[in-house]
């Protein structure tokens, strides 16, 4: 009944939104595809966070990967806790993420599931390629979610988190990214989904993938660490943020982060930006020093557990959000921490 | 070759520098009486598209600033003629009838084609909404080739390479015009309109349009249950020294 029910998904779905009497037995259908993120072969477990947003509206997930390498991947996939299914297509064209063939691929295997929602975590991947799906199947997409209030409800940060939207969709699909941080991945293990191939449209792509440079590091991921060291202007240069905040990262265990001056003045790389126009982090201990507290960067870290702040500005707005704050020089404090947290 | 047709598409926005006020009645942000500018990654947009021209590479044939708002949003489109764009057209929309990105990117397909625009220059998100969505959705409308968060761009001929912000690092991309860029804050610094230019933008030809005349109407699909402010932290303590610090931060299990 089910399988019927959704090959004709999209329009059936559409039909009854329309009237509000049967919202209830559309509930019942709801089906989400979960737009998954792989590189060289290799799942993103980041990307998961989709699958959890899923679990939180009831009805089956069915999970979505492609690239070189989709069948492996797929059956990694596969046993991540929450899902039904795992549709892959295996086609080197996609391992770069292009958005060019990425989004006709996705409508088309959209179309074929006749799935109601449609989730990818809000990274480079999913921002850059799911407003385009959305556009291509009619939908005003929403994005960033941090919450799920029912099938067609969702509350996201709007003004860089200085205030919390609840939006209710009235498109027939809902094509939405989720914040990693408020939607932890579920385990990686246990599950047991079933493994099937997807159509592949093979559009052509008029954008080719030239080169990258990733930021090496062995240290956590900043997105997902549950300890975050930051620094900002007040480390002055980049010899001195070198030279403070990596050991006291590594005396914890912690992520590097940086605020927007400290990478626009050279310190740090942007890819360790945090604020609302870099990274979201939302970690268990958030230390930071030399960081004032601009809105643009508490919007990217004031959902952490415990914020420590380290500034020699006792009025610094980051105090008004630390947990912990210690005034006084970075450059005395921060070494002393380093060393007190050793032993 | 053609030479480039930008279109630059510009928001008014809140300033960056005010802190949002959520209404009594918890349906929107205040925004009567509040400082409001240009949309900050769009003076991104502006400045790479008058950079494009002093760089003479492929010749700018216009850069036409463009937006969809209140009455105001005259103010930026002028802002945006001051710093360099050759003229402006706004799409008068009252704040009751916002459009979202999807209506912004559906007009935005009707004037690519009434200007016959080969280069659109978008910021990655607006600071109000933060949705991130238009660029992508007007290049998959116009079927076009899309770069987001665009750090660097060469345009050579209609060959076009980018440097794009992506998590961990950049990556580069080649594609062909006519295409879309959305741009990321490291893409350069913007000019300040100078007094004499600013005079001069005063005489710029700015059209007045509305969605009428594109024959679109202001079709609504996320409805605004309500808006309210964040959970607000509870006040932390000051500690006088490092130990006080790690003691207090193994209290509340941080360590």
């Amino acid at each position: 009944m089910f399988a019927a029910a959704r090959t004709s998904g999209l329009r059936s779905a559409r039909a009854q939104l329309r009237q509000p009497q049967s919202q209830a037995a559309w509930a019942r259908l709801a089906s989400t595809l979960a737009v998954l993120e792989a590189k060289e072969g290799r799942l993103n477990v980041a990307s998961l966070a989709a699958i959890t947003a899923g679990t939180k509206l009831g009805g089956p997930i069915t999970a979505f990967v492609a690239g070189s390498g989709g069948k492996s991947v797929a059956e990694e996939a596969g046993k991540a806790k929450g899902i039904e299914k795992v549709v892959y297509v295996d086609n080197a064209a996609y391992d770069k993420g292009l958005a060019e063939n990425w989004a006709p691929l996705l409508v088309e295997n959209i179309k074929q599931g006749g799935y109601t929602h449609v989730l990818a975590g809000h990274s480079a991947f999913g921002k850059n390629l799911m407003p385009r799906v959305a556009a291509l199947l009619d939908v005003q997409q929403i994005s960033d979610i941090t919450e799920i209030e029912s099938e067609d409800t969702f509350v996201r940060p709007i003004y860089a988190g200085n205030a919390i939207m609840t939006v209710q969709s009235s498109d027939s699909t809902k094509i939405i990214t989720v914040r990693g941080t408020a939607f932890p991945a579920p385990e990686t293990e246990g599950g047991s989904a079933t493994v099937e191939e997807g159509t592949d449209p093979k559009a052509e792509c008029p954008t080719e993938w030239v080169s990258e440079d990733l930021a090496k590091s062995d240290r956590p991921d900043l997105g997902s660490a549950s300890k975050v060291v930051s620094g900002g202007r007040g480390l002055k240069s980049k010899e001195e943020f070198d030279k403070l905040m990596p050991p006291l990262a590594d005396a914890l265990g912690a992520a590097i982060g940086a605020s927007r001056a400290a990478v626009d003045s050279g310190f740090a790389d942007n890819s360790l930006q945090v604020g609302q126009t870099g990274k979201n982090v939302a970690p268990q201990l958030y230390l930071c020093a030399g960081i004032s507290g601009a809105i643009q960067h508490l919007a990217g870290m004031k959902d952490s557990k415990v914020i420590a702040a380290i500034n020699k500005d006792p009025d610094a707005p980051i105090f008004q959000v630390a947990d912990v704050g210690l005034v006084g020089d970075l450059f005395d404090k921060v070494p002393e921490l380093t060393e007190k947290l050793k032993q | 070759m053609p030479g480039l047709r930008i279109l630059v598409p510009v928001k008014r926005v809140i300033d960056y520098a005010v802190k949002p006020r959520v209404n009594r009645a918890q349906t929107a942000v205040e925004t009567a009486n509040v400082k409001h500018s240009m949309n900050p990654f769009d003076e991104l947009s502006i400045e790479e598209a008058v950079r494009l021209r002093e760089k003479k590479s492929t010749p700018v044939e216009e850069i036409v600033a463009f937006s969809a708002g209140p009455p105001k949003a005259q103010d930026i489109l002028r802002t945006a003629m001051a710093m360099g764009a050759d003229r402006g057209i706004h799409v008068v929309v009252e704040e009751k009838d916002a459009l979202e990105p999807l209506g912004v990117a559906k007009l935005l397909r009707k004037v690519v084609d009434e200007q016959k625009s080969n280069l659109v220059i978008l910021g990655k998100q607006s600071i109000d909404d933060d949705a991130g969505q238009t660029g992508q959705m007007l290049a998959g409308l116009l079927n076009w080739p899309q770069a987001t968060q665009a750090s660097k761009v060469s345009i050579e001929g209609d060959s076009v390479t980018i440097i794009r912000e992506v998590d961990g690092g950049v990556e580069t991309l080649k594609t062909k015009l006519p295409m879309v860029i959305t741009t990321d804050l490291r893409l350069n610094e913007p000019r300040y309109a100078s007094l004499p230019n600013i005079m001069k933008a005063k005489k710029k030809k700015l059209d007045k349009k509305t969605l009428g005349d594109y024959g679109l109407d202001s079709e609504v699909r996320l409805k605004t249950v309500k808006v309210t402010e964040p959970p607000t932290r509870k006040a932390g303590v000051k500690v006088e020294d490092v130990d006080g610090m790690i003691g207090k931060l193994k209290e509340l299990g941080a360590l």
